[in-house]
């Protein structure tokens, strides 16, 4: 129950259970929307322009484009929004840990009982952020590696096409062509973009991507080398040079690359990046091509110099010829000396012939002093006596021997010797041989003293010529036996 | 020694080529048959070396590009 009296204390802080309409409130209970809205409206009101100073803290790109971050100091956080248009207007990346100063209006969320900073333009802090970004970006990339020395290459000494990726106007293109021109003229390709500014980075990223993207079947040649180059400027004026789009693309470029931006004095990421950083642009035009004239001179003294060492060389070989040729002997004195070789052979050989047939006649007279007449009579006389002794043994069996001593040998009318009685009363004649000569008969009995009781002296053949000479003795004939005559 | 078709060099390969090849001829070591061998290629080194340098001529186009920013074509550039 509720006393009545109560009522009087409504103004109370300490509430009932029940929220009371008092009658004639002015300030009845607003509902959510409602105090939001009044929020909004306040702060939106109150704080439509403010510029704010804080460091960049969990900086997201989202797919739309648009940006969130966190801006903070030591106490503070103030969630903060970028639009994707005002996000491309920017004159540089934002990352984490940057120092900036941003322009904008305070805005509620009251979906989630939030306020933010929608951040419409956004600077760095001063020179010093700068600084300390510049050098927190440079670390990050070197330690990717894309400063490496080993990444660095060796440019080409004398390119063909060179790429220029600049300005179109002002001084640094006139520059480098004038240059390009004194040294060795040379076809250049330039590939125009801003070189300050927020469309800055990524049209020179994009530039020196296509270049290097160039394949020469196209109607434009590839460049062998390749320049980015800028005129000098405030470190902000340099500053899409420091870029990351623009460093990756220099490191991945595929084609050697000279940076020159800006001054001798100013350093920009993509020295770092390129192979070869000129300090002028002029300088890059001077490192990109050699002095055409000099080349032309030093060919031409190669040329000299091939020549003299070949004449020289050859100067020396027809010396040396010279000298070889002068010990070289005439053909006369080459067939002169086999000449007289020919002669002292020739002599040699009479006297080596005589001295041999002097040593044969030599070899002779030994021998010829031992042969002696005696010793073959001796032999002959020997043989002589053997003879005669045979001889008067075969004398001694002479058949005719025994005529001597009466008996006769009878033979055939042909000289067969008659042995025995029948043969001879069958032979037709018969001679008997005595030793002194021999008497023709005719045997009785035979037909021929039968029939024809003849004289011997018809049938009897002419006695035959000895074969032998008067005076040769017949082999049975004793010695001095004139023959059967 | 390298033996590359002269006409396939680029120019710092050539020259190098031609001053080794001087070099060697001024030391007079090699044979006179070699020797008279590298002085013709050294002529032909040098020929190629002259001609690419006479080649050498002032061109210079600026590119222009399409609308997606890929390169079109070239056309005369003045730098004013």
């Amino acid at each position: 129950m509720v006393a009545p009296e109560q009522n009087d204390r409504a103004d109370q802080p300490d509430g009932g259970l029940l929220a009371k309409q008092e009658r004639g409130d002015n300030a009845p209970a607003l509902s959510v929307s409602e105090l939001s809205g009044a929020l909004k409206r306040t702060v939106e009101g109150t704080f439509a322009h403010v510029r704010v100073r804080g460091e960049i803290s969990g900086w997201k790109r989202a797919a739309s484009g648009h940006c969130y971050f966190t801006l903070k100091d030591e106490n503070s956080c103030l969630d903060a929004v970028l639009w994707r248009g005002q996000a491309g207007r920017l004159a540089f990346q934002p990352e984490d840990g940057a120092e900036v100063v941003a322009t904008g209006k305070i805005t509620t969320y009251p979906g989630r009982s939030k306020y933010q900073i929608s951040v419409a333009s956004m600077e760095l802090a001063g020179e010093g952020a700068l600084m300390a970004l510049l050098d927190r970006r440079r670390k990050a990339l070197a330690a990717e590696g894309l400063f490496a020395p080993e990444r660095k290459r060796e440019l080409p000494y004398f390119p063909r096409v060179i790429g220029v990726i600049t300005s179109p106007t002002g001084a640094v293109i006139r520059d480098i062509l004038h240059r390009l021109e004194d040294r060795c003229p040379t076809h250049v390709l330039v590939w125009p973009v801003p070189v300050q500014g927020e469309a800055a980075a990524p049209a020179i990223a994009a530039a020196i991507r296509g270049m290097a993207a160039l394949t020469g079947d196209g109607p434009l040649p590839r460049p062998d080398l390749m320049i980015v180059a800028r005129g000098g400027g405030s470190i902000e004026d340099l500053w899409a040079f420091n870029e990351e789009v623009v460093v990756r693309a220099a490191a991945d470029c595929t084609i050697p690359l000279i940076s020159a931006v800006g001054h001798e004095t100013d350093t920009t990421l993509i020295d770092h990046a390129a192979d070869k950083r000129a300090p002028t642009p002029t300088a890059a035009a001077e490192m990109a091509v050699p002095v055409r004239r000099e080349l032309v001179n030093y060919v031409g003294e190669l040329g000299f110099r091939a020549g003299k060492a070949l004449g020289r060389g050859l100067d020396r070989s027809a010396e040396r010829l010279g000298h070889v040729a002068a010990r070289l002997p005439s053909p006369l004195q080459l067939i002169d000396q086999r000449e007289q070789r020919v002669d002292d052979l020739g002599d040699r050989l009479s006297r080596a012939l005589g001295a041999r047939a002097q040593r044969a006649h030599g070899d002779l007279a030994a021998v010829a002093g031992r042969l002696d007449r005696r010793l073959i009579d001796q032999k002959i006389h020997r043989g002589e006596e053997r003879l005669a002794g045979l001889w008067r043994l075969a004398q001694l069996a002479h058949p005719d021997k025994p005529l001597s001593r009466g008996y006769a040998r009878i033979t055939d009318g042909d000289g067969r010797t008659l042995t025995r009685a029948a043969d001879a009363r069958e032979a037709a004649r018969l001679s008997l041989h005595f030793a002194d000569g021999q008497v023709h008969a005719v045997p009785e009995g035979s037909e021929g003293a039968g029939s024809a009781p003849r004289k011997t002296a018809p049938v009897a053949r002419k006695p035959r010529k000895s074969y032998r000479t008067a005076n040769q003795p017949g082999l049975f004939d004793a010695p001095g036996d004139s023959g059967d005559e | 020694m390298n033996e590359q078709p002269v006409e396939q060099m680029d120019f710092e390969t050539a020259l190098a080529e031609l001053e080794t090849i001087v070099r060697t001829l001024e030391q007079g070591d090699e044979p006179l048959d070699r020797s008279i061998a590298l002085y013709q290629r050294a002529e032909t080194l040098k020929k190629h070396c002259e001609t690419r340098l006479k080649s050498a001529r002032e061109r210079i186009e600026k590119i222009t590009l399409d609308a997606d920013g890929n390169p079109a074509g070239a056309e005369p550039f003045d730098a004013g």
